[in-house]
């Protein structure tokens, strides 16, 4: 080990030099970010990992010269091919933005403008920064850009607004736009949440191929690990707007020392199955509210006293791989972070209690679902898996009586089911439990969270009357929330909390099946595990069925006994969770594992495999 | 997108249909014979059948309604009970040149909070944008009758004797061959309805400012003018379009009050007129006007929403 500290003013000739960068909000000089260093050379992938509220974008967008409304930076250097952008007038900063640094939007949906044909936002691009060509050289370059993204370039293709672009197809405009005037950097802020794992797949394959041909510095900000192995070269860290780690990817990956990186690396979900999933208590502190010492002491399991005096100094351990903790030396000695052993899945007792069959399903005059068969043992996690449009939710729907246009026969235990919920009896409408996708719409903002817990056992235990504030505590101790989260709304609850109340909530009415509709998707990653590790141990405490709804392959592997996979309304292939990702039967199973990334596959390829 | 357009002329001929029911009802509900009303007390019995015979108030209610409707949609408003004159021949010129009226102001008032619109939206929360928030706030909060006085006040007599403060106009020439007529008029109308276009227009634009796709067209290093006039304000203006074909629609009822406040010789001039001398073949005809000018207002505000708004245009697609 080599106890350096930061290298001082760059000498090399990176594309990206960033030292001791710092923003602050003009409001009150709150930090958002602050000693921020990064490197990046032509031709290399910078992977800067975060949950939401970290800073990563906005360290992005400062590669830009940029910073959001509210925010500015005050100190350290941001230099682009040796150049200063602090120190730019606007006039360059503008042709440094898209010119020279390139940017990839995260939501192309809302990036690219509604009001404008995808040729002439493309075009616009090259008139800012091309200036003296001609519209037919223009022109040109704009059919070529989309070529170089695998996009048609028809003059119909131009023609068209971004509506009328599947999300995959709007993430490669975004793309062909940031690599059209040839950039030296690019900073891609997310570009594939929100994607199918088969578009992700595609839309990575492409950003790879493009920064290597075209020897550009990419900047990859993204909260998805697995992603950040297939694609980076280097991996940043950053926690409450601090890098607290910085590394070549195999070190990174393999040694992790800063806790907090071995935290999060343990909330992945592994495809293998190899490791249980491990969420991590807590939350990380937002700018104003950080505490003294280590902002990851409060939730640290290694923390010393030191540790709450001051933030401590990076130090290089290995070449290149530098950390910011006390403990850095230590922490390897808590085990290996990626293999170990897996948790057991409690066995389900063979009892059927809901069951759906010969279900087709219409949507309007569309038929979106066909033949579905499925049946949910008690004490069973069933997921169901399948792509955007899958019809996975419909399904959802129909089970629970919201969606109402489908024939065949849904049937809790022997009992056949009313189509509409309305129409069920009582009984049934408490045994199946709905939660949503998204825990900021799917509470009452004007309920606190105990009188929303306290309807529904008013709803379905009107004898439970007198001891209903104890009962709802009781409720909330279950999905680990304190009493007090009883006086709270719930927008001054984090979303995580926010998804344990809708736990909560379906969980007092004692249902026999929770049905849960991609309910992790809105969360962060260390969230997602503690939530996951929830439902867990409520099926083992209570004898649970879960019917688990997502896109996200590698996290039903840790979690559920069997696996419907879904394509184009129909089921293709049901099986025991280890049968089907070992031995897939279906084209389309094994389509979407080869397509999912992980981190275990990329670093056993060691490079960049797809 | 036609298909929508048809759908929304059949509606707008439905709307002015049932405007004319409740304008002939109205019109109707007049307390006492309208014959005696016109003639005055004085009126010998013979007149005032023969005048009854006239305006055909001697038939049922229901002819007389499908009367007049055959007459208004082949063209022939009916004759004034006032002045025996043909109501198309009375109310052409007054039209005329409140259109013109309404024309002038318009083409100030809109481009004029349009950009005052976006200029208190790229200034947001600055001085600049603070002032011209209270003084469009108070500004709005005035009756147009007060905006005109002030005006004479200001331009036609006290401080400075600029215009004319009545427009008077000889008979058988147009407000346009007098344009220094139109000034103080136009000015009271831009002032009534700029002060509401541009603050829907800066609410608007506040919201298009902060969204990704303005970011992203900073980020692609475009100059500031193309971010706000290419990037923001055709996603922003769609609000400000259905605000001022309201304000215009507005306009050409409530040039009622300003007309009469200048003496501008328009149709709100003639409406105030005809309804004191209850001649009910005009306030019907000049109703209706009014209704047509809201219904296809509106019906070419939402065609102009359809315009700027591609999802709405390439719908059906």
């Amino acid at each position: 080990m080599t106890t350096s500290t930061e290298p001082g003013p760059p000498a090399s000739t990176g594309a990206v030099q960033v030292r001791n960068l710092r923003i602050e909000l003009v409001r009150d000089g709150t930090d958002v970010v602050d000693g921020i260093v990064i490197d990046v050379v032509a031709g290399e992938v910078l992977g800067l990992v975060g949950e939401s509220g970290s800073g990563k974008t906005t360290v992005g967008m400062a590669l830009m010269g940029y910073t959001r409304p509210g925010g500015h930076v005050v100190g350290g250097d941001v230099l682009i091919d040796g150049h200063d952008v602090r120190k730019m007038a606007l006039g360059e900063l503008r042709r440094l933005r898209g010119g020279t640094v390139a940017y990839i939007p995260q939501d192309p949906g809302t990036a690219l403008n509604p009001a404008l044909r995808i040729g002439r936002q493309l075009s616009e691009m090259l008139e800012a920064h091309m200036g003296s060509t001609g519209e037919q050289e223009r022109d040109a370059r704009v059919r070529e850009a989309l070529e170089e993204v695998a996009l048609p370039a028809t003059d119909d293709f131009l023609k068209r607004y971004s509506h009328q672009l599947s999300g995959g197809q709007q993430q490669r405009v975004a793309i062909a736009m940031a690599f059209a005037c040839r950039p030296h950097v690019i900073v891609c802020d997310e570009p594939t949440t929100g994607l199918d794992v088969t578009t992700q797949a595609r839309v990575l394959q492409t950003i790879r191929e493009l920064c290597q041909d075209h020897q550009v510095a990419a900047l990859y900000v993204s909260h998805d690990l697995a992603v950040v192995a297939e694609l980076a070269d280097k991996v940043a860290v950053m926690y409450a707007g601090r890098i607290v780690e910085r590394g070549p990817r195999e070190v990174m990956f393999s040694q992790p020392r800063h806790p907090y990186t071995r935290r999060l690396l343990r909330a992945v979900p592994d495809l293998e199955g190899k490791r249980p999933i491990e969420g991590i208590p807590g939350h990380a502190p937002l700018p104003g509210h950080r505490p003294q010492g280590c902002f990851f002491e409060p939730r640290c399991l290694h923390a010393v006293a030191r540790c709450r005096e001051t933030f401590p100094e990076a130090v290089q351990y290995e070449p290149g791989h530098w950390v910011c903790c006390y403990r850095a030396d230590d922490t390897p000695k808590d085990g290996p972070v990626l293999a170990s052993g897996r948790g057991e899945a409690p066995a389900s007792s063979g009892e059927v209690v809901l069951s759906a069959e010969k279900l087709d399903a219409r949507y309007l005059r569309r038929q979106t679902l066909f033949d579905i068969n499925l049946a949910v043992a008690r004490n069973e996690c069933l997921a169901l898996v399948g792509e955007s449009g899958s019809g996975k939710t419909t399904l959802a729907r129909c089970i629970s009586g919201l969606h109402h246009t489908y024939t065949g026969t849904v049937k809790l235990g022997e009992a056949a089911l009313a189509q509409r919920a309305r129409q069920r009896s009582a009984e049934a409408r408490q045994r199946i439990q709905y939660i949503f996708q998204n825990p900021y719409a799917s509470l009452n903002p004007r309920r606190t969270i105990g009188q929303t817990i306290a309807r529904q056992l008013a709803l379905f235990d009107p004898g439970s009357g007198r001891d209903r504030g104890a009962r709802v505590e009781q409720c909330l101790e279950r999905v680990a929330l304190s009493a007090r989260a009883a006086d709270r709304y719930p927008d001054q609850l984090s979303g995580g909390e926010r998804q344990r109340v809708a736990i909560a909530r379906a969980l007092a009415a004692e249902p026999w099946v929770l049905v849960c509709d991609e309910i992790t998707s809105a969360l962060d990653v260390s969230v997602q595990a503690a939530i996951v590790e929830l439902l867990a141990e409520l099926r083992k405490q209570t004898g649970l069925s879960i019917l688990f709804i997502t896109h996200n392959l590698a996290l039903i592997r840790t979690i559920a006994d069997r696996v419907s996979v879904m394509t184009g309304g129909r089921i293709v292939e049901t099986g025991r969770i280890n049968e089907v990702f070992e031995a897939p039967k279906a084209d389309y199973t094994r389509q979407l594992l080869a397509n999912t990334p992980t981190i275990e596959a990329a670093l056993g390829h060691n490079g960049h495999g797809a | 997108m036609s298909k929508f357009l048809i759908r929304r002329i059949i509606f707008g001929i439905l709307t002015l249909f049932l405007v004319s029911i409740v304008v002939f009802a109205a019109t109707q509900a007049l307390p006492g014979n309208a014959a005696r009303a016109i003639l005055g007390r004085s009126a010998t019995p013979e007149r005032v059948a023969a005048l009854t015979a006239q305006l055909h108030l001697n038939q049922s209610v229901a002819s007389q309604y499908g009367h007049w409707l055959g007459g208004v949609l082949s063209g022939n408003l009916g004759i004034s009970a006032a002045t025996q004159q043909s109501v198309a021949h009375l109310i052409a010129g007054r039209l005329a040149n409140s259109a013109f009226l309404v024309l002038v102001a318009a083409i100030v008032a809109l481009p004029l909070s349009i950009g005052l619109g976006v200029w208190m939206a790229v200034k947001r929360d600055r001085p600049a944008d603070h002032v011209l928030s209270m003084t469009t706030l108070v500004l709005a909060a005035l009756p147009e009758f007060v905006i005109g006085i002030v005006l004479v006040v200001l331009l036609a007599t006290n401080v400075a004797h600029v215009f004319p403060a009545v427009s008077l106009v000889p008979p058988g020439e147009h407000a346009w061959d007098e344009p220094s007529v139109v000034v103080l008029p136009a000015a009271t109308l831009v002032i009534a309805v700029t002060p509401y276009i541009s603050r829907i227009m800066r609410a608007s634009m506040v919201e298009v400012l902060e969204s990704d796709y303005v970011t992203m067209a900073r980020l692609k290093g475009l100059s500031n003018r193309v971010v706000i006039w290419r990037h923001a304000v055709p996603n922003a203006i769609v609000p400000a379009i259905q605000v001022s074909a309201l304000q215009l629609a507005y306009m050409a009822g409530g040039v009622v009050v300003i007309e009469f406040v200048f003496s501008y010789p328009g149709m709100g001039a003639q409406l105030v007129d005809s309804v004191a001398n209850r001649d009910v073949p005009v306030v019907q005809a000049l109703t209706i006007i009014i209704a047509a000018v809201y219904v296809i207002l509106n019906l070419l505000a939402d065609l102009a929403t359809i315009l700027v708004t591609p999802r709405l245009r390439t719908a059906g697609r």
